[in-house]
C-alpha cells in the first residue's frame, strides 16, 4: 500500500515503513539500544530526503524514550537532578545543532554533514560493539573482574560542585553540562537520541552508577528530542507527521516483540549481529561518499 | 505581457491564414493528492473545428503539454575533494516547472519550427530559466541537461513524440501520466495545433492539483503554524510512548 508523505512529498510503501519501524523496534527491544542511529540511515536508503529523515526520527525517539523512561520512573532509577543538568546542556546543544543544520542546508552541504557524522559514529560504535561482543562470546561465562573506574583529576578541580543524591556523587556541574550539550548537537544533526554516547560518558566520565544511567539518559533524551522536533518543525519545516506515526506504530510493536525475544535468546551473543549490522550500514554510507556517484548532479530548492 | 503578445499574434495569424480552431477537453481538471495517492493519468482529447476544407498538401500536427507550477531550483555538482564526493559547484534557476510533459504527433524537431518553439515556449528547455544570462557560465549546458535528466528519471519531465493519436486530421487524443511524487499547485495543459511547423491555434486549461483531507491539513499546519505543528508532533509521540508503556506493563 503506497502512502503519500505530506512533508517529504514522496510516495512510499506503508508496509516498508512499518516493517523498518518494527525491525528497528525489535533490535532496540532486544539490545536496549535506541535505534535512531539505524533508523535514520535506513530512511535515507528508502528515499526519504535526509533533512526530513533526521527531523522525523527525532520525533520518533520522543515516543520510544518516553515509554522507556516511564518504566524507569516506576523503578525509581532516574537521577532527576543529574538529568536536569544534562538536559540544560542538551537544549543549548540542540539549539546550536539545528542552527548548524539550517546553515548547511542553505549551502547544500547538509547531506554531507549528516552522512559524515553517521560514517564516523557508526564506524566507531560498530567496531567497539563488535570487539566487545566478540570478547563476550570468547569468554563465555568466565566472569571478568570489573575494571575500577578511572578517576579524572581534572573533573574534581572544576567549580560549581553539586550533590547528586540518587547517583551518590558530589561533582562539578560542568562535565554533565558539556556531555549534555554534545549529545544535543548530535540529536539535532543526526536525528538520534544520543544514548550510545551519553551512556558511556555517564559511566566513565561522570562515574554514575550503572543502574541509574539508562533511566537518566532516557529522561534527558525525551526533552532534547522533543525540543529538537519543535526546532526542526519551526526552522526547517522538515518534520513529517504521517511518517512519524507509521514509525511509532512499527516501533512500538517491534519493541514488544524484541523484548520477548531478548529474554529467550542469548542477547549478549546476538549483539555481534547488531554490531555487524551497524558496520554494514556504515560501510554502505561510506561507499556512497567514496565511490564515483552514477549521477554527479543533484537538484535542490524548495524546502529540502 | 509576453503571453499577451503571443496570443495576439496567434489570433492575428490564425485569422489571416485560415480558420482552424481547437475544441478540447480533459478527463479531469482536478487531481486530489490523498494519503494513498499513487500517481494519476489524464486523458486529453479534442477536435479541429474548421470553416472550409483544409489544404491537402500541408502537414498537420498536435502538440500537448502539461506544466506544473514554476519553482526556483538549484542544481549542485559533486566533485572529489579530500577523497570523498561532495557538492562543490551549483547553478541556479529562477524557475523551472516542477512537472513538464510534452506529447506530440511526431518528433518535436521535425514538426515544429525553432521560432515557434521559442515564441510559444513549448519544448522543456524553453520552460527553464537560468538566473544568469546565457553564456555567462561556462558549463551552463551541463546543469540544464542535468536538471532535465534527473527530473526525467523521476518521471517528472517527459517528451514523448508520437503519443498523440490523430485521425483524419481532425480528432486527436492522448494520455499523460502524472507520477506519485507530484507537488500541488495549478498545472497548465496546453494544446497546440501546428500546420507545417507553425502554430496556428492553441488552447489552455488549468488542472488543479491539490492535497486533500489529512494530507492538506498536515501540510498547511506545518507551513502556517509550525510551532503548533511541532508541539502536536511531540504530543502524539508522548501519547504513543505512554500507550506503549501501558501495553508493556500488561504484557
Amino acid at each position: 500500500m503506497q502512502i503519500y508523505l505530506p512533508i517529504a512529498e514522496v510516495s512510499v510503501n506503508a508496509f516498508i515503513l512499518l516493517g523498518l519501524g518494527g525491525l528497528v523496534g525489535i533490535l532496540s527491544g532486544m539490545f536496549g539500544v535506541g535505534g535512531g542511529f539505524l533508523m535514520t540511515p535506513l530512511l535515507f536508503f528508502i528515499g526519504i530526503p535526509p533533512a526530513v529523515a533526521v527531523a522525523t526520527e527525532a520525533n520518533q525517539i520522543v515516543a520510544a524514550s518516553f515509554s522507556g523512561a516511564l518504566a524507569h520512573f516506576r523503578r525509581k532509577t532516574v537521577d532527576l537532578k543529574m538529568g536536569t543538568i544534562l538536559l540544560a546542556g542538551g537544549l543549548v546543544g540542540a539549539a546550536g545543532g539545528v542552527q548548524i543544520f539550517a546553515q548547511l542546508k542553505s549551502i547544500g552541504q547538509v547531506d554531507l554533514l549528516v552522512r559524515l557524522c553517521y560514517v564516523v559514529f557508526l564506524g566507531i560504535i560498530g567496531s567497539l560493539m563488535f570487539v566487545e561482543s566478540l570478547r563476550a562470546v570468547l569468554r563465555q561465562r568466565k566472569s571478568a573482574k570489573r575494571r575500577k573506574l578511572h578517576q579524572h583529576h581534572w573533573i574534581h578541580g572544576l567549580p560549581i560542585k553539586l550533590k547528586f543524591r540518587t547517583s551518590g556523587l558530589y561533582i562539578s556541574a560542568v562535565p554533565p553540562l558539556l556531555v549534555g550539550a554534545a549529545v544535543g548537537v548530535l540529536a539535532a544533526i543526526m536525528g538520534v537520541g544520543g544514548g550510545f554516547i551519553m551512556v558511556p560518558a555517564m559511566i566513565y566520565i561522570l562515574g554514575m552508577p550503572t543502574k541509574v544511567v539508562i533511566g537518566t539518559s532516557l529522561f534527558q533524551i525525551i526533552f532534547v528530542t522533543a525540543f529538537t522536533t519543535i526546532l526542526h518543525a519551526t526552522t526547517n519545516y522538515t518534520v513529517d507527521m504521517a511518517l512519524a506515526v507509521l514509525l511509532f506504530l512499527g516501533g512500538v510493536i517491534g519493541a514488544q516483540v524484541g523484548t520477548r525475544i531478548g529474554v529467550r535468546l542469548p542477547a549478549e551473543q546476538l549483539r555481534i549481529f547488531l554490531a555487524m549490522l551497524v558496520i554494514a550500514v556504515c560501510v554502505k554510507l561510506a561507499l556512497d561518499l567514496l565511490l564515483t556517484p552514477s549521477e554527479l548532479y543533484t537538484i535542490g530548492g524548495r524546502h529540502h | 505581457m509576453r503571453h499577451l503578445l503571443a496570443a495576439c499574434s496567434m489570433i492575428f495569424c490564425a485569422g489571416a491564414i485560415q480558420a482552424e480552431e481547437i475544441v478540447a477537453a480533459l478527463s479531469q481538471n482536478r487531481i486530489s493528492i490523498t494519503a494513498n495517492f499513487d500517481g494519476s493519468e489524464i486523458f486529453l482529447f479534442g477536435a479541429v473545428k474548421r470553416d472550409e476544407q483544409p489544404p491537402v498538401d500541408e502537414q498537420l500536427d498536435v502538440i500537448i503539454t502539461i506544466a506544473g507550477p514554476l519553482e526556483p531550483a538549484v542544481v549542485r555538482k559533486k566533485a572529489k575533494r579530500f577523497g570523498i564526493w561532495i557538492n562543490t559547484d551549483s547553478f541556479e534557476f529562477t524557475y523551472a516547472p516542477s512537472f513538464y510533459a510534452v506529447a506530440s504527433t511526431g518528433p518535436m524537431n521535425k514538426i515544429l519550427k525553432g521560432w515557434d518553439d521559442f515564441r510559444h515556449r513549448i519544448g522543456v528547455e524553453r520552460m527553464i530559466n537560468p538566473v544568469t544570462p546565457p553564456g555567462m557560465v561556462q558549463d551552463e549546458r551541463d546543469y540544464i541537461d542535468a536538471l532535465v535528466r534527473i527530473r526525467q528519471n523521476q518521471g517528472l519531465y517527459s517528451t514523448t513524440p508520437a503519443t498523440v493519436d490523430m485521425s483524419e486530421d481532425t480528432l486527436f487524443v492522448t494520455h499523460i501520466a502524472l507520477p506519485a511524487n507530484l507537488v500541488e499547485g495549478d498545472y497548465t495543459a496546453r494544446i497546440f495545433l501546428v500546420r507545417d511547423g507553425s502554430v496556428v491555434d492553441s488552447h489552455d486549461t488549468t488542472i488543479y492539483v491539490r492535497k486533500v483531507g489529512l494530507e492538506r491539513w498536515i501540510y498547511n499546519l506545518a507551513n502556517q503554524e509550525p510551532l503548533v505543528y511541532g508541539l502536536l508532533c511531540v504530543l502524539l509521540a508522548v501519547f504513543a510512548g505512554w500507550a506503549a508503556s501501558i501495553a508493556f506493563r500488561r504484557a
